[in-house]
């Protein structure tokens, strides 16, 4: 095994052109145990670690530019005002060892369904910027994931950053494991609320073949906010609808049955994720609302 | 103050004997405890030899198959590659070992019973090397059908696990097994390892005079001990054509003698010393990588060496036995037991390991620490193509206690009574009769530590709410994975109680050896003591120091390193080492003591009468009488001289049980814990946060008060482990899904609960100081504990652990 050290972000383009199969190692967290466990044996190993601009992030106007190699713990200490969503993400993955080490990046690049950040990237709205020798492009994260552990990039790009829409409303991430800390997901679960838009989005984790929005909840729940006047009122949210946006959650779910949980339990448990974060997130855009204990008070967006 | 003088004038230093400090009753720092915290102890992976070779085991990938043919010749080939071994490279005409029937090829002949099972051996420079070659050894496999059940292991045609299997001395067989293969009265069918029933009064009548009875069908997955220091070792070939051997055991000399026969070598060729264990828990009874170290050393001339990977580890030992267990109890209105019958069905795997005892333990604790007159018991240990399974921590008594425990539930719930009441009407005590007909003739307070755990102030409810309304997820099922606020969360409290037995049992010449040295070093009298104990964690080495500080009032006090050079000091199991080789170090110190008081005497006798009269103690470095009057110091008593004594020491003896009836002396003591458990539930999600799992437990005496309550804190999460996470998975086709730590979950400090202690001290008359083993009877009853909340919280029956979400939402 080759084991290349790029010092600059073109020479680890160039590096990649020249090596395609070449494997980018962070923080080593999948990588590593992918190699420990002899499941991959990559002709050449890319560190990162050399690379300085992929350990930044900047706060924009609209979003965050995250640098792919940012370790968790750099966001849950840094970044939980913009990215809340995410940053109760990165608090779930792994140890403390592992948070800061561990990369949403690394999270892209391996693309497991059972990623931490991914729920949380979807929910919030994210594009991956990916380069190589020749060119940039940004892909939406939610056409980013193509199949079990497969993604977008091509074979000589690298992610070079990830764009993460500033928190503009509140933000819940659930996971379901079966221990209280340090645990792959068995199912995972992210709510957005988008006052502005008047939109919600919903990301879903463990429970398809790839981390999804769950558009038709979305859909529905878009629609009956708007037509009850409920972003306006900041009134408490009827619990049929709740329900209903929690079966149309689980409804999205395609998930299959393995050690760590049967398809029905992670139906089950994606839907009662889906009405929990909806009660809390909206339960805390309404306490951002100055009219909702007034009749036909002031405008909450 | 007298100047000091020869060994032969007057008596020196006779100023106050200062009390022994750090003894028996103190809790004197562990000497292993700073270097593990640190991580500075050196562990047996850690060791390292000048020209050392790596090896490595290639592993069936079947759980069954017949071997075809082996190819070594491409790995051979490959560069840094110095020996490639399969079972036709074996020396000697021993080819199998193991701890009770040898059973157990050192490398797979013709056909491998287990996934993971070791087929080949790679020497090589460097251990990826290794990796490679043992790839490139080309294995031709066909592949035969897979015994996993009961159901399938002996139905009609089974495949036979072991045909020729010949420990079955029982005379002409009963009745002619299948095909006339061998079996026995007590084994009805050869895919049986061992059955013991166990039938005292009538069942059958007793039932009669039952108000209500309760059944019940529970089943225990396949814990594993998980102990964090993987299998390694070091073998380094000897000029004399012997090994030497560094290891990580739990008893060197039963190791020793599964491993020599197998070199062809004389016992005295094959010297073991103990090189730091990193856990245990039973897993480590059983051979791993030892043979297979010192095949390689010896063939290659080099020093060698193996390490485990996690990975591997969950194939290179047993497992805790998986379990069915089928329960029968009967009460009268008034809450008093009348009979019980059950039928434990364990799957011991691959090979014997320790099964037979497996199936002793579970058929004699089978009824609890409860009195019951009439008892109908049957156990037996399947073999199966499942992983092998044999000790570990609770060792047969963990599977029946989760199974009684829910009975004792189901009861109390039918007779309308609460559950420690009847618990406590029915509690054993000293003087009752265990199913086997053996009374329990020490104290037994089952009455009492269910009544301490009970009384404990009950913690505070919705921990998880803050004064300023923000929420602590940390004290919430799921924890920072921020599953619930409190929606759908629900507490149950449970109870449970259960006794372990302490020592090898069954008739087994279960002894210790003990060697002791007092000599004056620097000055000062300095104690050496060399056992072949198997320091593990349990913090035995503490206690030795302890026990000769006690008995021969020393401060200082060296400890040899375990090797054979010394007799066997049996295993580091059935919670019997501090009563065991601390009963040894106790013996011996006592004649050691003996033999210096003889000095004493023939030196300075005609000086004090008191010699000649009084009964003398070994205390602060003097000779005292035990009216505390100083005699002399140990100093000019051993002068030059170093005494020194070496002796054996048992426990009294026990019986095996009737093959047929079960009746029979077979445990040398037993320990009683109790739980309480206190949990919280998310019933929606199915998710579990326990809360607090108090423990009471009796201990005879307290040699290491603070060791002690290590011990029940961790026996108590590893309880806990196995009622909520802990499970390898083993699919129908026989293979392990879930080799890792990814995936074969143990508890983190998140999901340990406060646990607090009741230590009682109630003395048992048979043992050194009263002592009862602690290290098991911890993990018995926080598993029912638990379990006992979570269906408190949920109303679900729960008949499995560990506890799936998916099974408390019943999805």
């Amino acid at each position: 095994m080759e084991f290349l050290r790029p010092a600059t972000w073109e020479e680890a383009l160039a590096a990649k052109a020249e090596h395609p199969s070449a494997v980018p190692i962070a923080g080593g967290t999948d990588v590593m145990v992918e190699i420990n466990f002899d499941h991959r044996r990559p002709t050449h190993l890319m560190d990162l670690g050399r690379i300085r601009e992929l350990r930044e992030w900047e706060v924009g106007d609209d979003t965050v530019r995250l640098g792919s190699s940012v370790p968790y713990s750099t966001i849950i200490d840094q970044l939980a005002t913009e990215l809340p969503g995410l940053a109760l993400a990165s608090h779930t993955v792994g140890s403390p060892q592992i948070r800061n080490r561990g990369s949403v990046g690394g999270n892209l690049g391996a693309a497991s369904p059972a990623g931490d950040s991914h729920p949380a990237l979807l929910a919030a709205g994210a594009e991956v910027e990916a380069e190589s020798v020749r060119g940039t492009r940004f892909l939406p994260v939610e056409d980013f994931y193509t199949g079990v552990k497969r993604n977008a990039l091509a074979e000589d790009e690298l992610i070079k950053t990830v764009h993460i829409k500033k928190a503009e409303g509140p933000q819940q991430f659930s996971k379901v494991g079966t221990r209280n800390a340090m645990v792959i997901a068995v199912c995972a679960f992210s709510l957005a609320l988008h006052p502005e838009g008047r939109t919600v989005r919903a990301g879903i984790g463990s429970a398809a073949p790839t981390p999804l929005r769950a558009r038709a909840a979305e859909d529905f729940l878009d629609a009956a906010l708007a037509d009850g006047g409920f972003w306006d009122s900041g009134r408490a949210l009827p619990p049929s609808l709740a329900r209903e946006f929690a079966e149309l959650c689980s409804g999205a779910c395609n998930p299959i049955d393995d050690v760590r949980g049967s398809a029905a339990y992670r139906r089950r448990a994606v839907g009662v994720m889906a009405r929990r974060t909806l009660g809390w997130t909206w339960e805390s855009y309404r306490s951002t609302c100055s009219g909702r204990t007034t009749e036909g008070g002031s405008q909450c967006a | 103050m007298a100047p000091a003088t020869g060994p032969t004038g007057t008596p020196t230093r006779l100023d106050e004997g200062a009390g022994t400090r750090a003894g028996v009753g103190d809790s004197p720092l562990r000497p292993d405890g700073t270097l593990k915290v640190t991580g500075d102890f050196a562990y047996s992976s850690d060791m390292w030899h000048e020209d050392m070779l790596w090896g490595c085991t290639l592993r069936s990938p079947h759980a069954h198959a017949e071997i075809r043919s082996i190819d070594t010749g491409e790995a051979l080939r490959q560069p840094g590659v110095h020996a490639v071994l399969t079972f036709d490279d074996l020396p000697a005409a021993t080819t199998h070992y193991g701890l009770e029937i040898q059973d157990t090829p050192v490398l797979a002949h013709g056909r491998v019973r287990h996934h993971g099972e070791p087929v080949a051996l790679v020497a090589a420079d460097h251990p990826e090397t290794a990796r490679r070659a043992a790839a490139k050894i080309k294995v031709e496999y066909e592949e035969l059908p897979v015994v996993h059940d009961e159901a399938s292991a002996l139905g009609e045609g089974a495949p036979l696990l072991h045909p020729d299997r010949d420990d079955l001395p029982q005379g002409p067989p009963a009745s002619s097994g299948p095909g006339g293969t061998p079996s026995a009265p007590h084994v009805p069918h050869p895919n049986i390892v061992h059955r013991q029933p166990i039938v005292r009064g009538d069942a059958e009548a007793a039932a009669g005079r039952a108000d209500v009875i309760v059944t019940g069908e529970y089943e225990v997955g396949m814990q594993d001990q998980a102990f964090l220091g993987p299998e390694s070792g070091l073998a380094v070939p000897a000029e004399d054509g012997g090994v030497d051997l560094y290891i990580a055991t739990q008893w060197l000399h039963s190791d020793l003698r599964q491993i020599a026969p197998v070199l062809g070598l004389p016992e005295e060729k094959v010297r073991m010393t103990l090189s730091g264990v990193g856990g245990a828990f039973g897993g480590r009874e059983d051979l791993s990588m030892q043979i297979h170290a010192c095949l390689l050393a010896l063939r290659t001339g080099k020093p060698v060496k193996i390490v485990y990977n996690r990975f591997e580890s969950f194939f290179g030992h047993v497992h805790r036995h998986p379990a069915t267990l089928w329960y029968e109890h009967g009460a009268t209105r008034d809450g008093k037991l009348t009979h019980m019958r059950c039928r434990i069905v364990l799957d011991g795997g691959a090979y014997a390991s320790a099964s037979p005892a497996v199936v002793g333990n579970a058929s004699s604790h089978a009824a609890g620490p409860y009195v019951v007159d009439d008892v109908d018991i049957e156990a037996l240990a399947l073999y199966t193509n499942n992983p092998p399974c044999g000790a570990m921590r609770g060792f047969g008594a963990v599977q029946a206690c989760f199974a009684y425990e829910a009975q004792m539930d189901k009861l109390a719930a039918e007779l309308d009574m609460d559950p420690v009441d009847f618990r406590q009407r029915n509690a054993m005590s000293r003087g009752s009769l265990m199913p086997t007909g053996q009374p329990v003739d020490a104290p037994a307070p089952v009455a009492e530590l269910l009544r301490r755990v009970k009384a404990r102030p009950l913690p505070m409810e919705a921990q998880w709410e803050s004064v300023g309304g923000e929420t602590d997820v940390r004290a919430l099922p799921g924890g920072l994975s921020n599953t619930t606020h409190g929606e759908g969360v629900v507490r149950g409290v449970g109870y449970a109680v259960g006794i372990k037995n302490v020592c090898y049992s069954e008739g087994f010449d279960d002894y210790s050896t003990a060697r002791v040295r007092l000599e004056v070093v620097g000055g000062e009298p300095v104690a050496l003591v060399h056992t072949a104990m198997a320091e593990v964690g349990q913090g035995g080495i503490t206690v030795h120091t302890q026990i000769a500080r006690t008995e021969l009032g020393v401060t200082q006090v060296t400890l040899h390193p375990a090797d054979t050079r010394v007799g066997s000091a049996g295993s580091t199991s059935a919670s019997r080492q501090t009563y065991m080789t601390g009963g040894a170090v106790k013996h011996v110190c006592e004649l050691v003591r003996e033999k210096v008081l003889r000095r004493g005497r023939e030196l300075f006798g005609t000086h004090h009468p008191a010699w000649a009269t009084a009964e003398l103690l070994l205390e602060g470095g003097k000779v005292v009488t035990d009216g505390g009057e100083v005699l002399a110091s140990l100093v000019d008593v051993l002068g030059e001289e170093a005494v020194e004594a070496e002796d054996e020491w048992r426990h009294r003896a026990t019986a095996p049980f009737d093959l047929e009836t079960g009746q029979g002396f077979g445990h040398v003591q037993y320990s009683f814990a109790a739980h309480r458990a206190v949990v919280e539930v998310d019933t929606e999600l199915g998710l579990v946060k326990v809360v607090e799992l108090a423990c009471a437990q009796d201990v005879g005496k307290a040699m290491n008060p603070q060791a002690v309550v290590g011990q029940i804190h961790g026996g108590t999460t590893q309880g806990l482990g196995l009622a909520v996470m802990e499970e390898i998975v083993v699919d129908p086709a026989a293979k392990v899904r879930n080799p890792s730590f990814t995936d074969y979950l143990i508890p983190t400090i998140a999901d340990t609960p406060t646990i607090p202690v009741d230590v009682l001290e109630l003395a048992d008359e048979h043992a050194p100081y009263g002592l009862r083993g602690a290290g098991e009877a911890p993990t018995l009853s926080s598993t029912p504990a638990v379990m006992a909340a979570i269906r408190a919280a949920t109303g679900r029956a729960l008949p499995r652990v560990p506890v799936r979400p998916e099974h408390i939402v019943e999805v």
